[in-house]
């Protein structure tokens, strides 16, 4: 039968798959640390129908030859870890990350997760906790008489007690960078996965080193950005209009043949 | 029997096989970096002895189309898009070197700077490695620099190899381009557009009007076809005896 349907075939199945990243994109606009991803495409290979310079006889050769691609794949997903915005919630427990770099947390089976929100709670035992409830490594206990939470751009956690004048140091948050941060697996639940791609994780003290200092009181909100999804969501609308077209002229060429 | 039947044959595969280039062209509408395929018929007379009146058509694709694609800007320190008719060279599966225009780049996991499809992406020295910790930035010459991560210092990592082939290259069956005669040396004077992507230099317009015109064209076929049929009815009918 034709290729042709075939290759239209991939054509409609890659803006597809385009078309599923936008609308988690924009499922997700709200969603704290969130980062925005595209599908990337690539050429399938091609057939060589008739080799270009090939003998066309004994003395002769083809100047041109015929090849024929099959169509496209949905090669990557390509995550953009651009900065999202910084938006003040005056919650004390609410830090943002101005740069570089990730919470690690302890997932429920153990292993480290990596998150971008950090919108953390307090738990029944004190201790500082993602919105799922997964610790934030370093652990830090807030003591439950705390008066006040105060997280420097450095990390450092302090509370103030009562009775007491000098704030007192609990904790210090910690932030873990990667070599290719795109190459992460996420999770859902706002968390990350360290793989052979992104590299291991290295550790250090938020504003140094290239990492992001930390900002309290704040939230990072997703960098999605909605005019570039629906334009994109356009062209990807079109582009599977015009492949479900080719698919229709191959039809016809072939009932037309059919009906011979 | 009536060689025009053949004739009208050939036409209708050409045809057919116009379409799935065609097809090709338009599933790769969002590629970035793709070049589309051009086609162009050939007429191969068959000769023997008396008049050669018959002509096959035969369907061939010359090349790729070489206008630069729209460049859009992504904002992502990785993405280049080569300015002008420089071509990116990568190292393919192979170990051969091959040209793309397609500049999503990464890093992967030993630090190599890849193509999305995992090739790694030559410098003037071969393969370019990134320092663990580093923020990439890529100059408008192709130069690599690395911000350490610790020290906050730009170190030079190499410089990509951008090529601007003078003959047209020739397109292997994994997609990538290869020069027809040996690797090409790096052109200094190239240039390359960081934080942008090129993307596909299909044209839909065009290529659904080529669409059409090639559905009609093998409707044309077709009812030649069916003409041939009738003739070859009618002088039927009359060579019977009845």
């Amino acid at each position: 039968m034709m290729r042709s349907l075939w290759i239209s075939k991939t054509g409609m199945e890659a803006q597809q798959t385009q078309l599923d990243h936008i609308s988690n994109n924009l499922a997700n606009t709200a969603t704290n640390g969130y980062k925005k991803s595209h599908a990337v495409f690539e050429d399938l290979m091609y057939q060589n129908l008739r080799q270009a310079g090939a003998n066309s006889s004994e003395q002769t050769t083809l100047p041109t030859g015929l090849q024929v691609g099959l169509g496209t794949r949905a090669v990557a997903t390509s995550r953009s870890f651009t900065q999202g915005n910084l938006q003040q919630s005056s919650n004390s427990l609410d830090v943002a990350v101005r740069g570089n770099g990730f919470f690690e947390v302890q997932m429920p089976d153990g292993t480290p997760g990596y998150t971008r929100d950090g919108s953390f709670q307090v738990n029944a035992q004190g201790q500082l906790v993602t919105n799922n409830g997964f610790t934030v490594q370093p652990g830090i206990t807030i003591p439950s008489n705390a008066q006040s939470v105060t997280i420097g751009a450095d990390g450092t956690v302090s509370v103030a007690l009562p009775g007491q004048a000098t704030p007192q140091t609990v904790g210090q948050l910690t932030l873990a960078s990667f070599v290719n941060p795109a190459g992460l697996e996420p999770k859902g639940q706002n968390l990350y996965t360290e793989t052979a791609a992104s590299g291991t994780p290295t550790a250090g003290t938020p504003g140094q080193n290239g990492l992001g200092a930390l900002q309290q009181g704040f939230v990072e909100t997703s960098n999605v950005n909605v005019v570039e999804e629906l334009v994109g969501m356009i062209q990807t609308q079109r582009a599977y209009e015009l492949n479900s077209k080719a698919i229709q002229t191959s039809d016809q060429m072939l009932q037309r043949l059919a009906q011979l | 029997m009536d060689r025009m039947i053949y004739l009208s044959m050939s036409g209708a595969k050409a045809m057919m096989q116009r379409q799935d280039t065609l097809a090709n062209n338009l599933a790769n509408v969002s590629t970035p970096g793709f070049r589309a395929e051009l086609q162009a018929f050939r007429a191969v007379p068959v000769q023997g002895s008396g008049a050669s009146t018959r002509v096959y058509a035969l369907e061939t694709t010359p090349g790729y189309d070489n206008t630069p694609g729209v460049i859009s800007n992504t904002g992502r320190n990785l993405d280049v898009a080569v300015k002008g008719n420089s071509w990116l060279s990568v190292q393919a599966l192979d170990g051969t070197e091959a040209y793309t225009r397609g500049g999503a780049l990464d890093i992967s996991a030993d630090g190599t700077l890849v193509t999305r499809s995992g090739l790694p992406v030559m410098g003037d020295g071969g393969p370019i490695q990134i320092p663990a910790n580093s923020e990439v930035s890529i100059a408008a010459d192709g130069t690599l620099s690395a911000k350490n991560a610790a020290t906050g210092k730009n170190t030079a990592v190499g410089k990509l190899k951008l090529v601007t082939p003078e003959v047209p290259l020739d397109r292997g069956e994994d997609g990538l381009f290869r020069a027809p005669e040996g690797d090409l040396a790096a052109d200094p004077t190239a240039r390359v557009q960081d934080g942008a992507l090129e993307g596909s230099n299909v044209s839909a317009v065009e290529t659904m009007v080529s669409m059409i015109t090639a559905a009609r064209q093998f409707e044309a076929q077709m009812k030649m076809l069916q003409t041939a049929e009738g003739d070859e009815k009618a002088a039927a009918q009359l060579l019977s005896l009845s």
